[in-house]
């Protein structure tokens, strides 16, 4: 059953319960990771892109009506265990999360080090000072200075505050590291730097990452392998050279033509009308609405087709 | 010193006839206050020192970092904040002289595109009322009038006749910043500042929003002041480029040539960074070391000393002026000849 790829994800499904109704946020996801590589999710804003990664990480809020599918780990399979065990072995352990605006999500009343280190002590149970000594390898590797460790984050800017985010997620040496919208929040040059320091962990630590963006542009940088969310289903799975030359998918094409290129002479493209709701999506394609090129069979649900190893969801290519 | 003083403002950039707003040693300077009595304890330096002209018709951008100033720039020109000193001038009338109705008469020409469209329109007022707001406060036209303005925005920005009686929750990131640009255009202004009009927006659709400001433009003869920090967007949108680094304008040239040839080596290290959609591209990047610094205690002689890569001894003693180094090329460095 796959050993031979880190992360195995099938037919994942994630709904969650409103008053409005269920909300299909991620609705039958299926993609495999292998080791030392790293995947890019991109989409628009409300496609499912956190959903997926808070699924793979089992980081559920409260109104979940319904969570199925596959997710195996090293040939593991995750969704056997109970949330106890889940938490011990798995979450920071194995996989680990650098949630969306991490600058804020470190804790204001404790010092950086303390947070970087506390992972390790829970998870890996270790003592604290070899936790924090673990801390301050870390702190090398994204590169903070090592006595930023006694500081507190509002003495931070944002990038160093990022960096100390990925610190605490790489603190446990997890397998496979799941970093959502990194650095969306920071200047170009910051920007740059995060992706200088992500680059090189990529290489040094050989984890895995998964990446989720919405900047085409930046993602091109760190990416392996892409991923193209709509509306709650993957549409596009490619290597990143294939996919940043020739994306396959209307969608995936349309946002691609849609990033203004320094120095280009062609007009940026952009995409007619808006995602649709979740609630209850189109029967067939979900993007056939906004779709250049659709015809009578989009009214069915397409199949997902294999071409030269990549994977699109489009009757186009059947 | 007459004579001096005149040379030194012919030296700044753009005294040209044709210019629709001129800008002269803009200072804006806010007070940190502290203690018991709230005495001003210190000075946040956010912008110090800017002299630059836009011509009538064209897109002026400014560009840098989060907290360099460029936002305060925009504000100050619109009197949103009062400037410590310097003058504006908007078709040779001293903006910072006006006063009551002379201002709202001056602020008729000058509006506004907020950064962030979830926050810039009221909740509780339907997009229609937002849009004639400006109309009505101006006394300007009927009701009925000033509803067929309402009407022929929306229809400018893409949108349909029936949305005016709708509510800001009912509409996309997109539409609510067409919305936005509805709004700041139906008074009909000369002058339109946009403050990072599309970086809350999606990439899908941002092109979209630029695409129709550039048709605008064109239809009625405006000109932008374009503050973004993206560069790709910048470059496509304006025909001038000036970048600011901590309360500076430090390089301010026609794109073409900003983007072809950048001076400045911040200005370098900004360029370098700039992420390319094609993972088959090698790029030399210039790394800037540290982080900004605080405005509140800026480094002594050039702002950039401390992260450039090139920085001479010189560099920490005096601050370099903003000249003319090609012509409309405008830079302040030392390096640079």
């Amino acid at each position: 059953m796959a050993q031979d790829k880190l992360l195995r994800v099938e037919e994942l499904l994630l709904h969650f319960r409103t008053q409005m109704g269920a909300v299909q946020a991620v609705d039958g996801v299926s993609f495999d990771l292998d080791y030392g590589r790293s995947m890019v999710i991109l989409g628009e804003s409300g496609c499912g892109k956190t959903s997926m990664a808070k699924a793979i990480l089992r980081l559920l809020p409260r109104n979940v009506s319904s969570y199925t599918g596959h997710i195996y780990l090293e040939g593991n399979e995750l969704m056997h265990l109970n949330d106890e065990e889940y938490r011990q072995n798995i979450r920071w352990a194995a996989m680990s999360l650098v949630p969306q605006a991490a600058m804020n999500s470190l804790n204001p009343v404790l010092k950086v080090g303390d947070q970087v280190a506390e992972p390790a002590m829970v998870h890996l149970g270790v003592r604290k000072d070899e936790a924090m000594a673990q801390a301050r390898r870390m702190f090398q590797h994204v590169g903070v200075p090592a006595d930023f460790l006694n500081r507190y984050a509002f003495e931070l800017s944002g990038g160093m505050r990022q960096r100390v985010a990925i610190a605490m997620a790489l603190v446990t040496s997890p397998r496979l590291i799941v970093l959502d919208e990194p650095t969306s929040a920071l200047d170009v040059l910051t920007q740059a730097n995060i992706f200088n320091v992500l680059k090189r962990l990529k290489k040094e630590l050989e984890a895995s990452f998964i990446l989720i963006t919405h900047d085409i542009a930046t993602s091109s940088e760190l990416a392996d392998d892409v991923a193209v969310m709509y509306a709650g289903h993957i549409v596009e799975i490619s290597d990143a050279f294939r996919f940043f030359e020739s994306p396959l998918h209307p969608y995936s094409k349309k946002l691609m033509a849609s990033v203004p290129r320094l120095r280009g002479d062609k007009e940026p493209d952009f995409i007619i009308g808006q995602p649709p709701s979740l609630l209850d999506p189109p029967k067939g394609c979900r993007f056939a609405d906004r779709c250049p090129s659709r015809f009578e069979k989009c009214g069915q649900e397409p199949p997902t087709v294999d071409k030269e190893g990549r994977k699109v969801k489009c009757w186009l290519y059947v | 010193m007459s004579i001096n003083a005149q040379f030194e403002t012919e030296n700044k950039p753009g005294n040209s006839t044709l210019e629709l707003i001129n800008v002269q040693n803009l200072v804006k300077y806010f007070p940190v206050r502290g203690g018991v009595l709230q005495r001003v304890v210190a000075w946040v330096q956010a912008v110090d020192d800017v002299s630059f002209s836009i011509y009538k018709g064209e897109t002026v951008g400014l560009v840098g970092e989060s907290g360099c100033g460029k936002t305060t720039v925009g504000r100050t020109m619109l009197r949103l904040t009062e400037p410590t000193s310097g003058t504006v001038k908007f078709d040779g009338i001293d903006v910072f002289s006006l006063k009551g109705g002379e201002l709202k008469d001056m602020r008729r020409n000058i509006q506004i595109i907020f950064q962030d469209p979830y926050a810039s329109l009221d909740p509780r007022m339907p997009i229609g009322d937002s849009i004639g707001e400006g109309l009505k406060i101006h006394n300007i036209g009927t009701p009925r009038e000033r509803f067929e303005i309402v009407i022929e925005m929306l229809r400018k920005v893409g949108l349909e006749d029936y949305h005016a009686k709708r509510y800001p929750h009912e509409f996309s990131g997109g539409q609510r910043q067409r919305i936005g640009i509805a709004r700041a255009l139906a008074l009909r202004p000369k002058f339109i500042i946009a403050d990072e009009p599309v970086s809350a927006l999606d990439v899908s659709i941002q092109s979209q929003v630029l695409n129709i400001m550039k048709d605008l433009q064109r239809e009625f003869d405006l000109t932008y002041l374009f503050i973004a920090h993206n560069l790709s967007v910048v470059e496509h949108i304006s025909d001038r480029v000036a970048v600011m680094y901590l309360g500076k304008m430090v390089e301010f040239a026609d794109r073409d040539e900003l983007f072809r040839n950048p001076l400045q080596p911040y200005t370098q290290a900004l360029m370098s960074a700039i992420p390319i959609p094609d993972p088959t591209i090698r790029r030399d990047r210039i790394i800037l070391q540290g982080d900004v610094p605080s405005p509140l205690n800026p480094p002594k002689g050039c702002r950039f000393h401390p992260r450039c890569p090139v920085a001479m001894d010189h560099c920490k003693l005096e601050e370099p002026p903003f000249r003319e180094i090609s012509r409309n090329h405008w830079t302040a460095c030392w390096r640079v000849e």
